[in-house]
């Protein structure tokens, strides 16, 4: 048997695997959220109709069909609450998101200034948070940033302040979480792009006459663009849609649309709108999602 | 501009050290304007941190660099009239060919229309007309080459640096390339310092060289000069071919020297300029110096002059084409290279291997190398 033929099958499979994954995982639920979207709430089990009975034969399918409508789409347009909501969701992941690229630039760009051995220890720092679960990080944020926390304490010993600040359920304190979280994300993207970057290419800019800042803006910048796009898409997107963190750090006067879908879901118990708000989430969040991928399309056809 | 007689470039006891490695050791150097100099060496010799060091990419530990008189050793990369071609070219991927040559002249603060003009010029030069809006990607190595070293020179540098330039070229475009820098270096009367590990192309470009080793200049001469009188046996061995025969004992005779070889038996040799101390010395000779007859020496040369005459069998032959190397194994001991200019096509009297031959050279043809 030739080697050719030994891998041949594995190596089909490897082919498919992602579109049997995305089907399975993506698709199948993704249909059933769509089918609930279309459908009316009830006071039922499950609660919404219709409900497909396969059993009832092939006109009550088609009844059940005949049933759907887009109500629920044309409730989170007309609903001031998810217009705000989504507003709201996009405002913080793009203030955050512009936050997470200040911050984490630089860290990026530090790390891959380091000699060799140090870059690995620095790496393993920034991943060495992982270690603890997320929960546990965001309640320990809360315990640095409650009345009497460390925050305030370090804050009020250094006479910054005269009396404790409020920072729990505030949106300084969602963002302090949210970028505590997701910095991760942002540094290793930009790190992979920095690190491999041709230290001679700023070499080369400094001697044809550019000072320093120049070289960053017309050299590092530019050519770090593919790792500055990963990353904010990489934290951009989870914001959008993130539940936990202003769940916990913020407060509850306005929500996200997270949240929102979580009180339709659990409180209100009406699945057909949150379902529609999650399929408007995922639209929202498709069309950044393109842009990159025409963005990088466009890169690798002048890479050729 | 630097005065009459002083030269462009002074480096004066430069040193740099990595950690405990000293990279460069101590080295002092003038380069006349319009010179067209090479540093050459095995890698690791230091040439390229001495580079670096004109460049401004580090600055020495000890030492200063003077160009046109003023000492530029701190001064950033830049704030030097210094321009650099990379070895790897670093052009920048981003930018097109025309951004590329035009990014020094824009960091220059030059009109718009004047860097048009210079750019043009530029593309021109290095024959790379039509390619302007090209991306280095979708150029070939030597396409490459080129706009690296138009951008290079499009801020007419006072000294321009070459780091190994030509060492991503084939064969063939490497030597069509080296013509072609030293026709531009001379028709635009620049300095070049060019860095290569290449000692051809270090002899074929350069009017003066210099050879480093372990941080040190070993030596700085003219091609012929290195060639011809290199001043140690590692010098001698690093550029070209030789043979050198391990001198055992010295006997004056005149204006000659007659050395006892243990591989060669006695040698004789014209006497050089510094005399030979008490240490190690070797008696060295180019290849393409000694003769090989099948009787012995023919020449008016030889039978006039007191000759050396090696008896002994070809035990290997190489041939290259223009030249066959022969090595013939003497009586003697040792082994001793000919190489000898294939000067007809059809040579009836080429040597064969194990044929007993007479190689000879004469006392002028050897050089006496201490240490």
């Amino acid at each position: 048997m030739s080697t050719r033929r030994i891998f041949a099958r594995p190596a089909r499979f490897a082919s498919i695997a992602p579109y049997v994954w995305m089907v399975l995982f993506f698709l199948v639920p993704f249909a059933f959220v769509l089918k609930i979207s279309l459908s009316q709430t009830a006071i039922a089990q499950p609660p919404y109709e219709p409900v497909f009975d396969l059993t009832a034969g092939w006109d009550a399918l088609r009844s059940a069909f005949a049933a759907f409508s887009i109500d629920n789409f044309r409730l989170l347009v007309s609903d001031d609450i998810y217009v705000f909501a989504y507003v709201r969701s996009l405002t913080v992941a793009i203030t955050a998101t512009a936050l997470l690229l200040l911050i984490g630039y630089p860290i990026a760009y530090g790390m891959a200034r380091l000699p060799k051995r140090w870059q690995a220890v620095a790496m393993v720092l920034v991943i060495v948070p992982f270690w603890t679960s997320f929960l546990i990080r965001i309640y320990a944020w809360i315990n640095i940033l409650q009345h009497d926390g460390l925050l305030n304490q370090i804050l009020l010993t250094l006479h910054l302040v005269s009396q404790p600040v409020v920072w729990l359920s505030t949106d300084s304190a969602m963002y302090i979480g949210i970028v505590y979280s997701y910095l991760p994300f942002m540094i290793l993207p930009l790190y992979a792009t920095l690190a491999k970057m041709e230290p001679a290419l700023e070499e080369a800019a400094s001697d044809l006459g550019a000072p320093p800042w120049q070289v960053f803006w017309l050299v590092t910048f530019p050519l770090s663009l593919p790792g500055v796009g990963a990353g904010v898409l990489l934290c951009f997107i989870p914001i959008v849609g993130e539940f936990v963190i202003p769940d916990l750090l913020a407060g509850s006067n306005s929500l996200m649309i997270g949240q929102t879908l979580w009180l339709e879901f659990f409180t209100n118990k009406d699945w057909p709108v949150a379902s529609a708000a999650a399929i408007a989430l995922l639209v929202v969040l498709l069309v950044p999602l393109l842009l990159y991928e025409r963005l990088q399309k466009r890169q690798l056809e002048q890479g050729r | 501009m630097p005065a009459a007689g002083q030269p462009l470039l002074r480096i004066e006891g430069v040193a740099k050290t990595f950690g405990t490695f000293r990279a460069v050791d101590g080295v002092s150097l003038d380069i006349k304007a319009g010179e067209f100099f090479a540093l050459l060496g095995p890698s690791g010799c230091g040439k390229t941190t001495l580079l670096r060091m004109l460049a401004g990419f580090e600055a020495p530990d000890e030492g200063r660099i003077l160009l046109g008189g003023k000492d530029i050793a701190q001064a950033l990369p830049h704030e030097r009239p210094i321009n650099m071609m990379f070895q790897n070219y670093a052009l920048f991927p981003h930018l097109s060919v025309r951004d590329n040559i035009a990014f020094g002249l824009k960091r220059a603060g030059m009109a718009r229309a004047d860097i048009a003009m210079r750019v043009a010029e530029m593309v021109a030069l290095v024959k790379l007309e039509g390619l302007e809006k090209r991306k280095p990607d979708q150029l070939s190595g030597g396409q490459c080459q080129r706009v690296a070293l138009a951008r290079a020179l499009a801020r007419r540098p006072q000294l321009l640096l070459l780091d190994e330039p030509l060492a991503a070229l084939d064969k063939k475009l490497r030597e069509s390339t080296q013509a072609e820098l030293m026709e531009l270096q001379r028709r635009l009367g620049m300095t070049f310092i060019i860095v290569t590990h290449d000692q051809e192309e270090a002899m074929t470009m350069a009017s003066r060289i210099g050879v480093m080793k372990s941080g040190k200049l070993a030596q700085v001469a003219s091609p012929r000069e290195l060639y011809e009188a290199p001043r140690s046996r590692w010098i001698a061995e690093f550029v070209g071919d030789i043979n050198l025969f391990d001198g055992e004992s010295k006997l004056r005779d005149g204006h000659r020297l007659i050395i006892g070889t243990r591989d060669a038996g006695a040698l004789v040799v014209a006497e050089p300029r510094e005399p030979v101390g008490a240490g190690r010395f070797s008696i060295a000779i180019r290849p393409e110096k000694v003769k090989l007859s099948r009787r012995g020496p023919v020449s008016e040369v030889g039978r006039e002059t007191a000759i050396n005459r090696l008896d002994g069998v070809i035990a290997d032959i190489c041939y290259l084409g223009g030249t066959t190397t022969y090595k013939v194994k003497l009586d003697t001991g040792g082994t001793v290279q000919a190489s000898v200019a294939n000067s007809a096509r059809l040579d009836v009297d080429a040597y064969s291997l194990n044929q007993h031959v007479v190689a000879w050279f004469t006392p002028d043809d050897c050089v006496v190398l201490q240490s």
